[in-house]
């Protein structure tokens, strides 16, 4: 079994397209949605949810009125400015609970935080595993590392030959969650220079997590200088560079029609994708007596 | 006047409507443009500031004198995010958990803790012509970007206009940069996408209590339900950026919209005026 990652960087490059396009041209993969801060993949997979679940991670403290002796010694000790007149601002909580432990008067609890729900759900393409961070909650990356925990456990029990995953975007805690360990991280870029700036990053993030990495520009016509740019640039890294995707209104279309572009139309975004996909696939097959680390790119 | 530039979904057009706005006002008044989308920061490329001071963002992590240990197991026991392990005759730190809390070094009974700084990222600041300028950055393989910001929000100065340009997704790192905010400005764009990620990006600030408006970019791509959205929730449509291939184009050299098209520094004064409008009305209705 074989996960690979779609990670960006930046935001909009295109991320989402790719993996539910991946998802209809794959057989026997596993899907999995890792932006759970803005999980967006259900829109095009239109899944029906089979099993839900609430996850709860963390705490938040808690103020008995009654017991308070308004000391001020909470809010003196926290870090966080979490304790504004003798009340707790839970979005600022990190639940540390050290304002319970040295709270003289004992008036302050620490209650368990329900920080979001993940699903089980059927798609027309496979089982995709889902999640939905709650409002404003901390994204520690413990909600991706579980969607990933449940789509491995799936994709073992189906005896699924892939793992397709939606990355979040950035480089910090939900993005090193949704990549370490995975076998193949595929960075969808754009010919911009925001694109490639947060390429460099994301691709930095990859070697220092030991996964390794190909890359593929979207949009790649909007400016052609840029394309050439990102293809020189991954030539020096020793990133191979495996599709240029045109811009293409489809792709929008397809977007508000609810269906992955593969499944929309038949045009040149399409064939591109389709191509991009049996690259990967190429890149996951492990020939005969031919060890994983032989094809680190 | 703090301003936040947030989306929800990556890629809308934050970048462009914060650097925009920040040239379009920087004739009448004074602007701070403070970029906190410390995991992958862009305002630099389109307003190529100078740097003239550069500060390490360090969280303190604890370090135990072995000598005072009595390897009790009080710190571990305290520590929420189980980031000490104590044997029988050793103490093990993992920085990477740490929150620095504070926590361990306080509650130690034998004083064995102290707190050193452990570099996570850097606060960059300067001035691209007459804005003052200031960005995080996060560094590669760190996990939490949210001390970052808060030390680049340390920066807000008071006086004359401050934007905000917020990390996207709805999670902490946004609360924080758009918190403390006097108004946020949503950017998004006409497609199933942008309206499922604003719908919870529009929850996560009405948690905060601070007024919003919406900005929608690549206006003539994807369906009209954002439009709908907003008319049915009451939210200000302050701006539409039309989908264009001059657009990108300038876009994708980095060239902000306020530069490459003049004429553009117009609406973006507009923009303010109406957000100025908003929050004086707020006011005034909180007043009495």
């Amino acid at each position: 079994m074989k996960e690979v990652v779609v990670l960006s960087g930046k935001g909009g490059t295109g991320k989402t397209s790719v993996v539910a396009c991946f998802a209809a041209l794959a057989k026997h993969s596993v899907l999995a949605d890792c932006d759970v801060d803005a999980a967006d993949l259900h829109l095009l997979l239109q899944p029906v949810i089979r099993e839900k679940y609430d996850f709860w991670s963390g705490q938040v403290a808690l103020i008995d009125e009654d017991k308070c002796t308004q000391c001020g010694l909470c809010q003196e000790t926290c870090r966080f400015k979490a304790i504004k007149d003798f009340r707790v601002v839970s979005v600022s909580c990190e639940g540390c609970g050290f304002c319970a432990r040295i709270c003289p008067a004992g008036a302050i609890t620490m209650k368990e935080n329900m920080a979001g729900q993940y699903f089980i759900s059927d798609t027309n393409y496979g089982t995709l595993v889902h999640a939905r961070l709650g409002i404003a909650q901390e994204n520690s990356g413990k909600l991706v590392a579980l969607v990933r925990q449940k789509a491995r456990a799936l994709a073992e029990k189906q005896a699924a030959e892939y793992i397709i995953s939606d990355g979040p975007p950035g480089i910090g805690c939900p993005v090193i969650s949704s990549l370490s360990g995975a076998s193949l991280a595929l960075l969808v870029t754009e010919p911009t220079l925001s694109g490639i700036h947060d390429l460099e990053r994301v691709l930095e993030v990859c070697r220092h997590f030991d996964v390794p990495a190909l890359v593929c520009i979207n949009k790649y016509n909007i400016n052609e200088d840029n394309t050439y740019r990102i293809e020189n640039y991954c030539r020096c890294q020793g990133v191979d560079v495996i599709a240029r995707i045109p811009f293409d209104k489809v792709v929008t279309e397809a977007m508000v029609h609810g269906l992955p572009v593969v499944k929309y139309c038949d045009g040149k975004v399409s064939r591109q994708i389709n191509l991009l996909w049996q690259n990967v696939v190429e890149r996951l097959t492990v020939r005969k007596g031919e060890h994983h680390a032989d094809i680190r790119v | 006047m703090i301003i936040s530039v947030a989306s929800g979904k990556g890629g809308t057009g934050k970048t462009l409507v914060a650097t925009s706005l920040a040239l379009s006002l920087k004739d009448r008044c004074r602007v701070q443009l403070l970029d906190c989308d410390v995991e992958e920061p862009n305002d630099h490329i389109f307003l190529r500031p100078v740097i003239a001071g550069s500060e390490a963002v360090c969280i303190p992590v604890p370090r135990v004198d072995e000598t005072k240990c009595t390897h009790c197991g009080k710190c571990a026991e305290v520590c929420a995010y189980h980031a000490i392990v104590v044997f029988s005759k050793h103490v093990l730190i993992f920085p990477h958990l740490c929150h620095g809390c504070g926590a361990c070094s306080y509650l130690c009974p034998e004083k064995a803790i102290t707190e050193i700084g452990k570099e996570i990222g850097v606060v960059e600041s300067g001035y691209a012509d007459s804005i003052d300028f200031v960005q995080g950055k996060l560094s590669v393989g760190e996990a939490m970007p949210v001390p970052v910001i808060r030390k680049v929000k340390e920066q807000v100065d008071q006086e004359g206009i401050s934007i905000i340009d917020v990390p996207p997704g709805t999670s902490c790192p946004v609360v924080e940069s758009i918190k403390g905010g006097d108004f946020c400005l949503m950017v998004t764009e006409p497609t199933p996408f942008g309206l499922n990620d604003l719908i919870l990006a529009i929850e996560t600030v009405k948690t905060l209590g601070i007024p919003c408006g919406v900005v929608i970019n690549r206006v003539g791509d994807g369906d009209g339900k954002v439009e709908e959205y907003c008319l049915r929730e009451n939210l200000p449509i302050l701006l539409t950026i039309p989908l264009d291939n001059e657009i990108a184009r300038l876009y994708s050299r980095g060239v902000t919209l306020a530069e490459g098209m003049p004429e553009w520094k117009a609406k973006f004064t507009g923009l303010y005026d109406r957000i100025q409008e908003i929050v004086d009305e707020r006011s005034r209705c909180l007043k009495r």
